[in-house]
């Protein structure tokens, strides 16, 4: 059973819709309990990363996921911000990140963009496969996703990052650290390509 | 390539020249046979919403959006900021405005600020008008206002819009292709993408509005949702693979935005 967490932010039907088409069994829940009882969590979210994280702790989801997946290892897949919350910190605001990963959250840096490059950053772009991924593979170098974001993961060591995307210039879009990944694209919007993603958190995790 | 579905009551229609709407399937349903297919984006449009003057049903919103695996843009009696707020928390990565062009230019203004200019699409309604030309309609095209479509355009642009979506009324419905002198002088003259719909009848009308008409994205109705000359119901998408072939190849990988 997968948990998709629910804390407020933003419409998770399309991501259970899509579990389930998969034949993946999966519940939505703001409930801690229901946190410690499952065997993978997805986190999604949009918006800002200092209310999702205050989110998080108003509905003490943050204890639990901190128990469940750094003391039990259980898998965990960020989405967009989802996966933003599981680095130090944003320029976005003043509150902590839950700090899993060896990175921070940044606004995409304007003289590094072209005229035409517009943030957010929206729309359909490539994921170039770096590394040893589980969530893509080789081949699927030709699978396109669905962006919406102004932020994105700057790592201390980018060696953990599994897959690069561009917008004005090459920015990390898919982090595989052991039993925490996080795509900042958008799987449930990316029919068949992000079907796959889904299906292989499902399966190779 | 973009379907463009229209929502009236609990149903979905189709129009000729936005008339003589036709039931054409339940939304969710049509909706589920779009997620097989490889979509890059759905246009759903309440297209009662503005012509009764209500607001925007939000509940019907979420349902579409938890349904569709794809981006979705929704309009349809948009004219608050608030409304465009609560669509896309709704889980619509864009809205769509149109008689908010003329009625409520603030609301572009403000949502394109708060929510970035590329969640925020206007929808411009021509009309060919006998001794006028080519002039914008809005609420459905019932209304006629004394504006060129080049003109509507910049002043979308200026408004903050992030991306023009361009109907040709006469076009609608009737598969005589899209009316590609239109769109040209429109994409031409703007700095954001336009999608072009109204007329088209098959994958060539859409390689030649974006070769010829400089769209950047061909949107279409009837095509999807009928089959033959007797426009019998069967919501279709042309395969992937011929899709690639005719569209995207002869201009390279960037037009696949």
């Amino acid at each position: 059973m997968i948990t998709v967490i629910d804390y407020g932010v933003g419409n998770l039907l399309s991501i259970r819709n899509m579990l389930h088409r998969l034949g993946v069994a999966s519940r939505i829940s703001g409930d801690p309990a229901d946190v410690m009882a499952s065997a993978k969590i997805i986190l999604p979210g949009i918006g800002a990363f200092g209310h999702g994280m205050t989110r998080l702790k108003s509905l003490g989801l943050d204890e639990a996921l901190n128990r469940r997946v750094l003391d039990d290892g259980v898998p965990i897949l960020g989405i967009c911000l989802g996966m933003q919350l599981f680095s130090r910190r944003s320029e976005e605001g003043e509150v902590d990140g839950l700090g899993w990963l060896p990175a921070d959250s940044v606004v995409f840096d304007n003289t590094r963009l072209r005229p035409r490059d517009r943030v957010p950053h929206m729309g359909w772009s490539e994921v170039a496969v770096r590394g040893n991924s589980r969530l893509l593979s080789p081949g699927d170098e030709q699978s396109r996703f669905y962006f919406v974001h102004s932020y994105h993961l700057v790592f201390d060591n980018p060696g953990e990052v599994t897959g690069w995307s561009t917008h004005g210039y090459s920015f990390a879009s898919m982090v595989e650290s052991g039993n925490i990944a996080g795509v900042q694209f958008h799987p449930e919007k990316s029919h068949r390509y992000g079907m796959a993603v889904l299906r292989n958190f499902a399966e190779r995790y | 390539m973009i379907p463009v579905l229209l929502l009236s009551g609990a149903g979905l229609v189709k129009t000729v020249r936005f008339g003589r709407p036709v039931y054409v399937g339940d939304p969710i349903n049509t909706l589920r046979i779009f997620n097989e297919k490889e979509v890059d984006e759905i246009v759903v449009l309440d297209i009662d919403a503005t012509n009764r003057g209500q607001p925007p049903d939000v509940r019907k919103v979420e349902e579409l959006a938890g349904e569709c695996f794809m981006p979705l843009a929704y309009g349809g009696g948009i004219t608050t900021v608030r409304q465009i707020a609560e669509i896309l928390h709704a889980g619509a990565e864009k809205v769509v405005l149109n008689s908010a062009l003329v009625s409520h230019p603030q609301t572009i203004v403000e949502g394109a600020r708060r929510f970035g200019s590329q969640s925020i699409v206007v929808s411009i309604d021509v009309r060919h008008r006998l001794l006028r030309g080519n002039r914008v309609f809005t609420r459905g095209g019932t209304r006629a206002n004394d504006m060129d479509p080049v003109k509507a355009a910049c002043r979308a642009v200026d408004l903050g819009a992030g991306e023009l979506l361009l109907n040709s009324i006469d076009r609608d419905g009737t598969y005589q292709g899209y009316d590609v002198e239109l769109v040209r002088s429109v994409a031409s003259a703007v700095p954001i993408p336009v999608v072009a719909c109204g007329g088209a009848r098959n994958v060539s009308d859409m390689l030649l509005v974006v070769q010829e008409g400089h769209a950047s994205a061909a949107a279409a109705g009837s095509m999807f949702v009928f089959q033959g000359v007797h426009r019998a119901v069967l919501v279709n998408f042309p395969n992937v693979s011929v899709l690639d072939e005719q569209l995207f190849t002869p201009l390279g990988r960037e037009l696949d935005v």
